[in-house]
């Protein structure tokens, strides 16, 4: 976070182009011949080294830039030492300075997760549990513990809440409202709180569950109690469920809850239609989801629409057709897994079977095997803004989809260097003869941090096609690959 | 349930590991004390620039 940072300052300094900041690894070497950053003073650190790397207009400009680094991290380290003298060093005695805390959020390496999670859970307090890596055997411990004491256990591996209308872990700015969230996925309760915020409807509270809650092992014993809690809270009229699709056994434990509570459910299982006789209103995406949400509480009908403004659409796609020549398939390169996710199942649902997993590629750079040894993407482009790069110069690629999650604790200004790689890779592709046509979903709020309408003005002035959600612009992506699907499409859902 | 010690009520955090997050709830106006967590056992070599990476 610190590294990332100081890389997003400097780069936000005059005659600076592109910027680094990473640790000696082989994977960020990697990365920095990628990003095309690789330099002769840095080519010897190892693991244990720190790199800064600035590209400049000048030979000043970059000097300046580096200085600059070396005060940030003095300042830094002097701040630490000063406040490091004041604060608690274990939860036991932050607990004992603050007794009536009624929350701990825990970020700690997973390794260290359970016995500061057990330790807050024994003390009485909710937990917000952001660490991932969290082997799944205490993650069932945990909540057992929790659910046993009439305690919230928000995870692991809980990227996203909201309590009380506070946003916890990467949080959209959202109003306060009366609609309550249980989301097993934190880009999922992202969206779908961007998206109400954006229809006028605010959160109540919006639990997070962790990926995980709904699997076979877990059983989805958290969901069923965060129901039962929205149930039963005051401030909360109707309630929406976020997740992949649920194992059996969590399923039957998550309709059983459903049964039990007075008030709307909306479900948004990802993948999965609503099983015979399952209670609430299920729905196939986020945007759905929030939408059918709004409709109920305002007591509207609501049917499913593939686009908010088909028309709209309809004109974007005549301006394609009437282009260069275009042809290749899609990559999609994703920073929120859900979001991926969704985009997946729309695609294979228009374009084939298993589309995305033959000629079409949707990758989730936030996945494991892409992370290991770096930052998540959603904290540092550096790495998908040169797979965008790389896309450009790459033939087989003729539409480019992407996604950009807005809110606090993610990127302070993620939309201005993707939209200079995508400039960058369009250009390359022109030069070439062809249309590399780009698509986006932008989750975010006017009230974020990085603020949703210059984001998105960002990304349209480097020629990308901007939509709401991941499932419109996965079925845009659809149509610039077919056109012919065009009828049936604007006509149709998704 | 003591889930009524919490919603509805103002939060008091206790954050360990990010301090962006401890940061975050502070500009909410929640009371949220950090907590200077570092791993049981330590890091051999590096162990300066390491802690500087670790408290957030």
């Amino acid at each position: 976070m610190v590294l990332m940072r100081i890389a997003g300052e400097l780069r936000g300094r005059p005659g600076v182009r592109e910027a680094a900041a990473l640790m000696g690894t082989a994977a960020n070497h990697d990365l920095l011949v990628a990003a095309g950053l690789a330099a002769p003073p840095v080519r010897d650190a190892t693991a244990g080294d720190l790199m800064l790397v600035v590209d400049g207009e000048s030979a000043a400009a970059a000097d300046a830039a580096i200085e600059a680094a070396h005060a940030l991290l003095d300042t830094r380290r002097r701040l630490r030492e000063e406040s490091g003298r004041m604060l608690p060093r274990t939860l036991e005695s932050a607990v004992r300075r603050l007794p009536d805390a009624n929350l701990a959020t825990i970020s700690v390496p997973g390794a260290y997760a359970k016995l500061e999670a057990m330790t807050a859970l024994r003390r009485g307090l909710h937990v917000f549990l952001f660490s991932d890596n969290v082997p799944i055997a205490d993650e069932i411990v945990l909540k057992r513990v929790a659910t046993d004491k009439g305690l919230l256990c928000m995870g692991p591996d809980c990227g996203t809440g909201y309590l009380n209308g506070v946003g916890l872990g990467f949080a959209n700015v959202v109003p306060r409202g009366r609609i309550g969230c249980v989301s097993a996925s934190g880009t999922g309760l992202q969206a779908v709180a961007s998206r109400l915020a954006a229809l006028g409807e605010g959160i109540s509270h919006g639990i997070g569950v962790g990926g995980r809650d709904l699997s076979a092992e877990v059983g989805g014993v958290m969901t069923a109690f965060a129901l039962e809690t929205l149930g039963a809270d005051r401030a909360t009229e109707l309630i929406v469920v976020i997740s992949k699709p649920p194992a059996p056994a969590a399923l039957a434990r998550l309709e059983a809850a459903i049964r039990v509570i007075a008030k709307p459910v909306v479900v948004c299982c990802l993948g999965a239609s609503a099983p015979a006789g399952a209670p609430g209103r299920w729905v196939a995406t986020l945007e759905d989801a929030a939408e059918a949400a709004t409709a109920d509480v305002r007591a509207r009908p609501w049917v499913p629409r593939a686009f908010s403004d088909a028309e709209d659409v309809r004109i974007r796609l005549s301006r394609i057709e009437a282009g260069p020549r275009r042809g290749g398939a899609l990559l999609g390169l994703f920073v929120g897994g859900t979001l991926a996710h969704e985009a997946r199942l729309v695609l294979d649902a228009w374009l084939g079977p298993a589309a995305t997993g033959g000629r079409h590629r949707i990758l989730d750079l936030g996945a494991d095997e892409y992370t290991v040894g770096r930052p998540h993407p959603m904290l540092d482009p550096v790495q998908r803004d040169a797979m965008v790069r790389e896309a450009g110069r790459d033939p087989s690629v003729g539409v480019l989809l992407l996604d950009l999650v807005l809110g606090r604790g993610t990127h302070p200004d993620p939309a201005r260097s993707l939209a200079a790689a995508v400039g960058e890779a369009r250009a390359v592709a022109a030069r070439a003869g062809r249309e590399l046509t780009v698509v986006a979903c932008v989750i975010g709020t006017a009230s974020d941090p990085q603020g949703l309408h210059g984001q998105i003005a960002a990304l349209e002035a480097a020629g990308v096609h901007v939509f709401p959600g991941s499932a419109q612009a996965a079925r845009f992506a659809a149509l610039a690959l077919e056109p012919t699907l065009a009828p049936r499409l604007l006509e149709a859902r998704g | 349930m003591s889930v009524e010690n919490l919603l509805g009520r103002p939060l008091r955090v206790v954050n360990l590991g990010l301090e962006v997050f401890a940061q975050e709830l502070e500009a909410d106006g929640v009371t949220v004390l950090h907590v200077d967590w570092q791993p049981p056992a330590g890091e051999p070599g590096g162990a300066d620039l390491l802690a500087l990476l670790d408290d957030e």
